[in-house]
């Protein structure tokens, strides 16, 4: 059974359609990337499937349950990351964890979850001396203690250093590992590309390409190819890269002269995303 | 049931770690019975000694502090850094939530009379109120009053920068028109007047009766009525408009 199920849904803010009717699921057992810029309707979305928000049209399942009739059994089994939000700044990570365990019939033992978002060293320390990274981590405990099933995290590295970010991102692959299904909302492409079995992107409320980082990449019809020509780089934009390969080669080699720089360039999933999330801007709607 | 003092065990640690809100809630009407009482507690006020006349007072802004005040800006402050939010994606209930920090609260203020009382007895020689039911009856009437108005006062509270600033300007005014800290016999009728129909100068009215007169709670049920009714207007405001999420960005 698939985790989570969306078809149709739609959200308006005062007339603005945040959401225009996407469709999606989250099988069992995956990462699932929500990729879009600011305002493409992230949030909107993964407030309507955590029981935050009502939608105006669509059907949501989450667990096999709509969110809007949410019961305190499905709470115990869902896992939420907000995209903000403090936390107490006078309690302890240690604090924090035995406090948010107190909601659960069964949590997931507090040192266990200490060890597993990495804040050994900080377990006894009050939360208002505790970095961003780590208040995040604690975030991520706070929401993995209830030992959900299906978690959300929404934007999760969002002003993080690099260093910081990789260590979130092995913490995210090991829930993964422990079988956990994480919907993932992110602007990074590249969290997208190491984290998401599948992902889809979103623009101005609409899906605009969905599938695995492979597919969409694989899914764009054309290579570039460039060389330089008398000085003057030419550019060549193809559907058929062999053919056009073998034509190019075999003319050089016929008129002895040299492709200079020649370059085959398949398109990066960034490339790609920025030219669905970017290039429509200009278009009349 | 065990949902309910687990938080509750957790709401008293956090009060309790928060050195400013109890100083400000807690501590500030013990402090100002001192200093009050250092300036008039040995003159008659009404016809009484000046620490009885003031216990009733300071008793009274405590609730104001403590359950109004205080339980106010902890839910403002819980709600705009987005903790309220947090806790509903858990599955403890939202009224299991509400009815802990409410009883935290009430907990707090009772210890908080308490503790005039016993300073009053040992410091002043104000005997103790003879009847202890009609005396437990004001503070839990006023105190419940007062943190249904508390988290009526929420929905209005619109920022966490200036909920402190709001809730002071509310109902540190409100105090002085009561009458906890001084005679409002002195004051303007106008004064007088508004001060008459707020709740606060009913609980301090109730409190002196049972501390100074030794009279029982069931011979003043118009001031129960009228603490009652604030109650209960708290209540329907809270109910209407509590919000759990903060305001949108």
């Amino acid at each position: 059974m698939n985790a989570v199920e969306v078809t149709g849904l739609q959200k308006a803010y005062d007339g603005v359609e945040a959401v225009r009717g996407i469709d999606f699921e989250l099988r069992s057992g995956e990462v699932f990337g929500l990729l879009g810029p600011n305002g493409a309707g992230k949030t909107t979305t993964i407030e309507i499937l955590e029981g935050y928000r009502k939608r105006d049209a669509g059907e949501v399942r989450v667990l096999g349950v709509d969110p809007e009739r949410d019961g305190r059994e499905w709470r115990a089994r869902i896992g939420v990351v907000p995209q903000e939000g403090e936390l107490f700044p006078n309690l302890t990570v240690l604090e924090h964890l035995r406090l948010f365990a107190g909601y659960y019939e069964r949590a997931r033992p507090v040192e266990e979850v200490v060890r597993l978002v990495g804040l050994e060293e900080k377990a006894d320390s009050k939360v208002r001396t505790l970095s961003g990274g780590q208040k995040r981590r604690l975030d991520l405990g706070v929401a993995l203690i209830g030992d959900p099933e299906l978690i959300f995290l929404d934007e999760p590295t969002t002003g993080f250093d690099p260093g910081a970010r990789r260590a979130a991102w092995q913490t995210i692959r090991n829930l993964r590992s422990l079988g956990k299904t994480i919907l993932l909302t992110t602007h990074y492409i590249e969290e997208a590309q190491q984290l998401a079995d599948r992902v889809a992107v979103l623009r101005r409320g609409e899906i605009v390409a969905s599938g695995t980082p492979a597919e969409l990449i694989a899914g764009t019809a054309s290579t570039v190819v460039r060389f330089r020509r008398d000085g003057e780089e030419v550019v060549i934009e193809t559907e058929e890269p062999t053919r056009l390969l073998h034509e190019l080669t075999s003319q050089a080699l016929q008129n002895g002269h040299e492709l200079v720089a020649l370059e085959v360039h398949r398109p990066t999933l960034e490339e790609i995303y920025l030219s669905l999330t970017e290039e429509h801007e200009e278009q009349p709607e | 049931m065990r949902l309910f003092l687990h938080q509750l065990q957790a709401e008293q640690r956090l009060f309790w770690r928060s050195r400013e809100l109890a100083f400000f809630t807690f501590l500030l009407p013990i402090v100002f019975y001192f200093l009050l009482g250092s300036a008039y507690g040995d003159e008659e006020v009404n016809g009484v000694d000046g620490y009885k006349f003031l216990l009733g007072g300071m008793i009274g802004y405590g609730a104001a502090a403590t359950t109004f005040a205080g339980l106010a800006l902890i839910l403002v402050i819980r709600r705009e850094s987005g903790v309220l939010k947090r806790l509903r994606a858990t599955p403890l209930p939202g009224p299991t939530y509400i009815e802990a920090v409410l009883a935290s609260f009430i907990l707090i203020f009772v210890l908080e009379a308490v503790i005039l009382v016993v300073i009053a007895r040992f410091a002043y020689d104000v005997s103790p109120p003879s009847s202890l039911v009609s005396f437990a009856v004001v503070l839990l009437l006023g105190s419940g009053a007062f943190a249904a108005l508390g988290i009526a006062l929420t929905t209005v509270v619109k920022s966490a920068e200036g909920s402190s600033a709001v809730v002071n300007a509310i109902y540190l005014p409100i105090s002085f028109i009561s009458g906890a800290f001084f005679s409002e016999e002195a004051f303007p009728a106008a004064l007088q007047a508004i001060g008459s129909i707020l709740p606060l100068s009913h609980m301090i009215r109730l409190c002196r009766d049972i501390v100074v007169y030794d009279s029982s709670v069931w011979d003043h049920l118009s001031d129960v009525a009228v603490i009652a009714a604030w109650g209960v207007f708290g209540l329907v405001i809270a109910l209407r408009g509590f919000r759990w999420e903060p305001r949108e960005r």
